[in-house]
């Protein structure tokens, strides 16, 4: 019988020859990705660093992203103490404040690569599936546990093959097929499942791949996983990856899934997640008209090139509507700088815009960018939770960087197709 | 002891918003946030040995330990619910906070039944029905009955260390 890329991945990563789902494997991770919270996870084992020290320094990989620059005392203390640990233990894939988001970084530095294992302590690592890793979030404390021991224990996972056909319509973008795809199966629909993308996928560049395999955890996906291939192998050679880094896994033409679905993306149309469930998604023509005061395009979602194109071809020479608030945050320092020579920021700001540092900025809430009661934000960020943007009794509501930006314009919800020709 | 209900997918924002994420990490700073948005009577009245009882999908979202560590810390004595989300599943084993997945409870449970819980025998009691639910696999146990993850690890930490 043929086997999943979950089943193939986990069994050369436990040393056996084959698995099957429910089985424990213990692994050994390539890297274990830490963001901010690095500061509570090395000061659970503390004591236990200074007899045992880090496993493999070119195990973890930190991020500072999430409130960045620090936002107040303690989280400045927070990164200090990051430093110092990065410094003491001298690990070597550590980005300071401005660099980006984690996941980003992970991808576009090289570090999440195909048919490799990758964990981090962040729900959305299983955006590395983007580029046919297989990588999965987990908590805090088994961070800890990990920078101690080097392994963990996984179970493998039923799989999900979700096959797209045809074409998008124009205005229609990857964003709008994954909250589609959530709307459809539910925020538990894939729970503990890795899920496996096929079919016409070639449209999808590794940014827009990123997209979806993002949102994979609003589904409750254990990982995401797009086969490799020219798409993915013209990224990996653009970044400077050589093909002798990585090995190739892909599933078994045969293998046996739990569940399969096959979307016609012709038939899709731009779709926004009302509050406050990802899954809660409404065609764009329902929610038209519903006025915003708060417009976030960015994060590890969407805040790539790619977005920012599609972002600044609804608002060059424009201006955004006198009651909105434009926030723009890109993914990474590299996406600024490359926005940056394009002319893209330079139409954001010049339309209105507020450019944020690389990083998470508002999407959790913590600093920059919250919410008041009251008020609505149209975001491309992952999540519309109550609350999530710092203020309980405001709205959250999710769409494509061309709804976005569209509807900044408009200060109100509005249909990109409008707009495109 | 107190039953608190609650729905399907109560997500960890719900449980402990992320504007606390990286303030707050201590038990007693968590405490008097949890289920600040979802239910502020709760942090205010919750007892030792208190159950939480929820439908699908419970602690989805992100993967911020708080919701546990807080609801270990204020004395849950199990939340059971229709389903978990994964992150949070682990996250719990390695605090050693009691998940049961026993979707016939939740259904059966109404306002005002007396649930009793017999962790080790693996029995839940509504009035006089009983349930049982399925044990986690010994691998894992281990993991809880060490009294959590960092504990585990020490002691195979030392194990690993005296032979050589």
């Amino acid at each position: 019988m043929g086997q999943t890329f979950a089943e193939k991945i986990l069994a050369w990563y436990g040393h056996e020859k084959t698995v099957v789902p429910g089985q424990i494997v213990t692994v050994s991770p390539d890297h274990l990705l830490m963001h901010d919270n690095a500061a509570p996870i090395m000061s659970k084992v503390k004591a236990d660093l200074a007899e045992y020290g880090v496993v493999n320094p070119s195990l973890p990989v930190i991020v500072l992203d999430h409130v960045i620059p620090a936002s107040d005392e303690k989280t400045a203390t927070n990164h200090k103490l990051i430093r110092e640990f990065v410094h003491t233990y001298k690990l070597p894939y550590f980005f300071d404040i401005g660099l980006g988001v984690c996941h980003q970084i992970m991808v576009e530095k090289g570090l999440a690569l195909p048919g490799q294992l990758l964990v981090g302590s962040d729900s959305h690592t299983c955006s590395y599936g983007a580029v046919g890793a297989f990588s999965t979030g987990i908590d805090r404390t088994e961070a800890a546990a990990l920078l101690l021991t080097g392994e963990t224990w996984l179970k493998v996972p039923p799989s999900l093959k979700m096959t797209l056909k045809g074409n998008l319509p124009s205005g229609v973008y990857a964003k709008d097929v994954i909250l589609t795809i959530i709307g459809d199966i539910t925020a538990s629909g894939a729970d503990y499942c890795s899920v496996e993308f096929q079919g016409d996928l070639k449209q999808f560049s590794v940014d827009e791949r990123f997209t979806m395999a993002n949102m994979g955890v609003e589904m409750g996906a254990k990982n995401m996983f797009f086969p490799v291939d020219d798409v993915t192998l013209k990224y990996l050679s653009s970044i400077n990856v050589s093909k002798s880094k990585f090995r190739v896994v892909s599933p078994d033409v045969h293998a046996s899934y739990k569940q399969e679905f096959s979307y016609d993306l012709h038939q899709f149309s731009p779709v926004v997640a009302v509050p406050h469930g990802v899954d809660k998604v409404k065609n764009i023509t329902d929610v038209e008209g519903l006025e915003v005061q708060q417009c976030l395009i960015g994060t590890c979602t969407n805040g790539r090139l790619s977005d920012f194109r599609i972002a600044a071809s609804f608002l060059k020479g424009k201006k955004i509507h006198p009651s909105v608030r434009l926030l723009l945050l890109p993914a990474s320092q590299q996406i600024y700088l490359d926005a940056l020579k394009e002319g893209l920021i330079q139409t954001f700001v010049q339309a209105g815009g507020t450019v944020l540092p690389p990083g998470c900025g508002p999407c959790l809430g913590a600093h920059q960018g919250v919410l008041a009661p009251g008020e609505r934000c149209l975001s491309t960020s992952n999540r519309n939770f109550k609350g999530r943007m710092g203020c309980k009794d405001a709205e959250i509501y999710l769409a494509s960087p061309a709804t976005v930006a569209i509807s900044s314009l408009y200060g109100k919800i509005s249909d990109p197709r409008r707009m495109v020709t | 002891m107190k039953v608190w209900v609650y729905g399907n997918d109560i997500n960890t924002d719900m449980l402990f918003p992320g504007k606390y994420t990286y303030t707050c990490s201590t038990p007693e700073e968590i405490k008097p946030h949890l289920l600040e948005d979802l239910d502020p009577s709760f942090s205010k009245q919750v007892q030792q040995g208190d159950i939480i009882l929820a439908g699908n999908n419970f602690g989805c979202g992100s993967s911020r330990e708080q919701p546990v560590v807080g609801l270990a810390a204020v004395g849950i004595k199990a939340v059971i619910a229709k389903s978990f989300a994964r992150i949070f599943y682990r996250a719990a084993i390695n605090q050693g906070l009691l998940l049961i997945e026993c979707p016939e409870v939740v259904n059966d449970f109404k306002s005002g039944d007396s649930l009793h819980l017999d962790a080790v025998q693996g029995v839940i009691t509504i009035n006089k029905k009983t349930y049982t639910f399925t044990r986690l696999p010994s691998e894992i146990l281990q993991i809880r009955d060490a009294g959590g993850l960092l504990p585990y690890t020490r002691k195979k930490l030392k194990q690993r260390q005296s032979k050589k």
